[in-house]
């Protein structure tokens, strides 16, 4: 279990920032992951006062706070209607209600976790994070930096982008095997892979989703895969391509339970 | 540190380490209803409301529940007889050691979506493990629960 020995409510982002530039400090979101880590911090940075925990919407894109609940994006109508139910697809199947009215979209972003049904959404839905000190970064470039200091505080998603979003899993609340991600996009859709087990990453774009079995076949021997206790590198290889064009045809078509 | 927050509808202030979870909060208050299973967050058992939110206590911060509310089973104990009864009418439990975690998510899912499916029901007690009932009987107490509720506002 993570240790602490100061736990401090931040009062404003520059005091979390300037807190979280000591290596002995940690950023606290959902803490479902970092609890379990066996951290030892001198100082745990609590980011749940600073209004950080809604779903803003502007002209033409959702502006969400870091510390907004996996739930309420899951429920979120203007969301799921833009992004033809993407959301409640890729969310509804993450443990349970109870950690998902917990665990925060801004813990799933900066960690850049390798099973990230979240990151595999967001980066087929072209999204940008927001950050602190350095700014809005495109999350394609975000999600393959280290770990920095800096601090997420928001995630911005274009509007009016239609996504699908499918995957594989042992158990029906486990983390994914594999999970594949669609978006519309000029020309085609994008298709994004996560839990390869790597970090999510761009497999092709401008894809037609109506191609032939063969050219997801092809996209999916470009995408560097491996092996993990969950699956082996060859049944990757072997579901991806299903998958893929399971999510293109759902961007299409919309999503369904699994 | 000191926190200070209402529970159950009293207002409470409890010493706690940095690193505490609510669950120990909870536990050194002589919440009996609140037990950790899995310490992994995916058990349910030590489910809690919080805002009016089912919760997993082990994952809270003891310091974010500073001036929050916080709802356990002792403070619910009328709809818990009534949930109780259906599901013991339906054979739905055998140690029952689950029991007070489902309850807090099954009075949660019968306040955000009374209508529930019986699909919906699975998908929101998902995050509830139960290792003896097989389910079926839970969900059947449950169904009887939420009708019974349609009854009342009806």
């Amino acid at each position: 279990m993570a240790t602490y020995q100061n736990y401090v409510m931040a009062q404003s982002l520059e005091e979390a920032y300037a807190l979280n530039q000591k290596k002995s400090s940690v950023i606290v979101a959902g803490n479902m992951w970092l609890r379990m880590c066996g951290l030892r911090r001198q100082t745990a940075i609590d980011l749940s006062g600073l209004g950080l925990d809604r779903v803003e919407e502007t002209e033409d894109a959702f502006v969400i706070g870091a510390m907004t609940p996996l739930r309420a994006l899951e429920t979120h109508d203007a969301l799921n209607r833009e992004t033809g139910g993407a959301f409640a697809a890729a969310l509804a199947p993450i443990v349970g209600t109870q950690l998902r009215n917990t665990a925060t979209l801004g813990g799933s972003v900066y960690s850049r976790f390798g099973f990230s049904d979240v990151s595999t959404l967001l980066l087929a839905l072209d999204a940008a994070v927001v950050l602190h000190h350095r700014g809005e970064v495109p999350l394609a470039v975000y999600q393959q930096e280290p770990w920095d200091r800096d601090i997420l505080t928001h995630v911005r998603i274009p509007k009016g982008v239609r996504a699908g979003i499918v995957s594989v899993r042992q158990s029906k609340t486990d983390i994914p095997t594999l999970v594949c991600a669609a978006a519309m996009e000029p020309g085609g859709v994008r298709l994004v892979m996560g839990a390869r087990p790597a970090r999510a990453m761009i497999a092709a774009e401008g894809v037609d989703p109506d191609a032939p079995t063969a050219v997801f076949e092809e996209i999916t021997q470009r995408v560097p895969l491996g092996g993990n206790l969950r699956a082996s590198e060859a049944y990757r290889r072997k579901v991806a391509p299903v998958l893929l064009q399971r999510a293109a045809r759902a961007c299409v078509e919309g999503n369904h339970d699994d | 540190m000191t926190i200070e927050f209402t529970l159950n509808g009293r207002r409470v202030t409890a010493q706690a380490d940095a690193d505490a979870s609510l669950y120990q909060v909870l536990r050194a208050l002589h919440i009996a209803s609140v037990k950790c299973g899995c310490e992994t967050a995916n058990c349910g058992l030590c489910t809690v409301h919080m805002d009016g939110r089912a919760v997993l206590s082990c994952s809270v911060p003891a310091a974010r529940v500073q001036e929050h509310d916080i709802v356990t089973l002792e403070g619910l104990q009328e709809e818990a007889k009534a949930l109780g009864g259906c599901l013991a009418d339906e054979g739905a439990e055998q140690c029952g050691f689950c029991v007070p975690g489902l309850m807090m998510n099954v009075l949660a899912l019968a306040r955000e979506n009374p209508d529930a499916t019986d699909a919906e029901i699975d998908a929101y007690l998902a995050g509830n493990l139960c290792r003896c009932s097989g389910y079926m009987g839970q969900r059947r107490g449950i169904r009887r629960y939420l009708d019974s509720l349609k009854g009342v506002r009806a």
